[in-house]
């Protein structure tokens, strides 16, 4: 068992569950720790840390511990929790949270998660619209398995499910790329990804 | 009723057969649907978990724009829609996220005109008119019908009938003549972008559900989201072969069933385009044919119609030529 620095800890514990109060209106405070988030959770079975654990987490203010977890990173945003909490704690927003958090920290814990939902993200940020095509082979690029999946792709070419050229407006990208200037400018911490360009095809 | 047709990304992609059954079976119920000009992504499952502001401007931005044309968005996809509400619950819940979201977006955005899911679209159209409208009854078809996590939460903005055991997709199953199942992963969850993403943990998701569906004896799944469908039908293969039994279960999205019913031409209707081909399960119920119809005034007799009430219907598609099944 790792010794924990409480004083030190506390205030960034502190500062994270106001955020998590004003931006998505969940109190960790109201937990009882029932554990009935943890035993609906679809995805509980891969976590290091389950859910009403990872509450506790932010109950107790140990905020290194939120950062290290995977748990965060691995939960699929279904939302079981939320709608059987008994508290309304809504674990759910928690988990999205606190991911976040970790995310602007620099703490990525499943990073081929996190290469997927970063290159998503770019190529609206750069077409307004999402391409798969560019997706799949960015991200498949990215986590070094160029032929992840490409077995799919001859059937749903000719199917005409696998476009091989983007589609989109150039109002549509350009209003786009305007909102994460404007976005960019408000946060004052432009994430790499969200500079348009990039390195995706 | 007029709306703002908001296909979102991946309708023009892997979920094209949504997007073209939804668009042949809504002139048929009166519904009109005109897309939206411009639309961009509305983030889908990617950028809440990047930034809680941004995900709420993306699909502000689409709601934005239909309500400077008056008209409410239409949504087949669960992930687009299920931000749209997200966006729209923000807007009418905080003054100040609203005032962010409209500095984000440069437009104006009230939320006057509520966004609304294809499904509930149908739904309000009335059961009974879609029932009239029914050329070919699904009968002896046996559907699981499976809502995911977007249909039916969060539940502080998805109004759904019961999150735990949702009935709307099964009240159009039941209008079209086929058999909704009782099953019990209705709502669970298929791992959104896992099984693309980090199949390790997606993998098995998706085999519970495929599993569950088996189980309760369905001959199919049917549901109402391109991500869902992707994940069950993609999938599928592979987990059998892992699991040393294949799945033989064809995946729908509602609305091709509908049009089948509507004796729509499968064409129309995407379904040669799953990697789990309904083909072979559709002929073996005698749902492939398309229906033959006469004008009444010719012999009504011949008419090889299903329904007494059919004989009167005139038919519904246009390019009803040919017949037969694409
Ligand atoms: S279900 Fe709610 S009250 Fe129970 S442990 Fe989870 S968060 Fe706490
Ligand atoms: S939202 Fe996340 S933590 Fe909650 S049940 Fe779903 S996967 Fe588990």
């Amino acid at each position: 068992m790792n010794t924990v620095n409480i004083t030190s800890t506390l205030a960034e514990a502190q500062r994270i569950r106001q955020d998590l109060k004003t931006k998505y209106d969940a109190d960790v405070g109201k937990c009882y720790q029932c554990g009935k988030c943890s035993a609906g959770c679809p995805v509980a079975f891969a976590m290091d840390t389950p859910p009403h654990k990872v509450i506790q987490l932010a109950k107790l203010g140990l905020y290194d511990e939120m950062m290290e977890c995977h748990s965060t990173w691995l939960c699929a945003t279904c939302h079981t929790c939320s709608a059987r909490c008994p508290r309304e704690v809504h674990p759910s927003r928690i988990m999205e949270g606190l991911r976040i958090e970790a995310r602007n920290q620099g703490s990525v814990k499943v990073r081929p998660l996190d290469i997927f939902h970063t290159k998503f993200m770019k190529l609206v940020g750069k077409r307004g619209r999402v391409y798969e095509m560019a997706l799949m082979l960015g991200y498949n690029l990215s986590v070094g398995r160029p032929l992840k999946d490409a077995g799919f792709a001859p059937k749903m070419i000719l199917n005409k499910k696998l476009s091989l050229f983007p589609h989109t407006t150039s109002k549509a990208r350009k209003e786009v790329r305007k909102i994460h200037e404007r976005y960019n400018r408000m946060s004052n911490t432009p994430h790499p990804d969200q500079t348009s360009g990039g390195d995706t095809p | 009723m007029k709306y703002a047709y908001y296909p979102g990304c991946s309708l023009s992609g892997t979920g094209l057969e949504y997007n073209i059954s939804t668009q042949a079976v809504a002139p048929l119920l009166g519904i009109e649907l005109c897309e939206l000009p411009d639309w961009s992504c509305c983030g889908a499952s990617s950028a809440h978990l990047q930034d809680h502001t941004l995900a709420l401007a993306l699909p502000a931005r689409n709601a934005a724009l239909g309500e400077e044309q008056g008209l409410s968005l239409a949504i087949p996809c669960a992930a687009c829609l299920s931000r749209s509400k997200a966006a729209e619950h923000a807007v009418k819940t905080s003054e100040d996220m609203r005032a962010q979201i409209e500095s984000l977006i440069d437009r104006p955005y009230q939320a006057t005109y509520p966004v609304k899911s294809i499904l509930e679209i149908f739904i309000d159209a009335g059961l009974d008119t879609l029932k009239e409208n029914i050329i070919k009854p699904l009968t002896g078809l046996k559907v699981a019908s499976y809502y995911g996590c977007l249909q039916a939460r969060p539940t502080d903005f998805m109004d759904v009938d019961d999150p735990e055991n949702p009935q709307t997709i099964d009240t159009i199953v039941a209008a079209l003549g086929a058999e909704p199942v009782s099953w019990s992963h209705k709502t669970e969850c298929c791992g959104n972008s896992h099984p693309i993403a980090y199949p390790e943990v997606g993998g098995p998701l998706v085999n519970r559900i495929l599993e569950q569906a088996e189980k309760s004896g369905a001959d199919c799944i049917v549901c109402a989201c391109p991500m869902c469908l992707g994940n069950l039908d993609m999938r599928q293969k592979a987990l059998g072969k892992k699991r040393g039994r294949p799945f033989n279960l064809p995946v729908f999205y509602f609305t091709q069933l509908m049009g089948l019913a509507l004796n729509l031409r499968p064409k129309k209707l995407g379904l040669k385009k799953h990697f789990i081909s309904p083909i072979p399960l559709l002929s073996k119920k005698d749902l492939l044919k398309r229906i033959k119809i006469k004008k009444v005034k010719n012999k009504p007799a011949d008419t090889p119609v299903p329904a007494s009430e059919s004989t009167e219907t005139p038919t519904p598609n246009p390019d009803n030529k040919k017949g037969g099944p694409a």
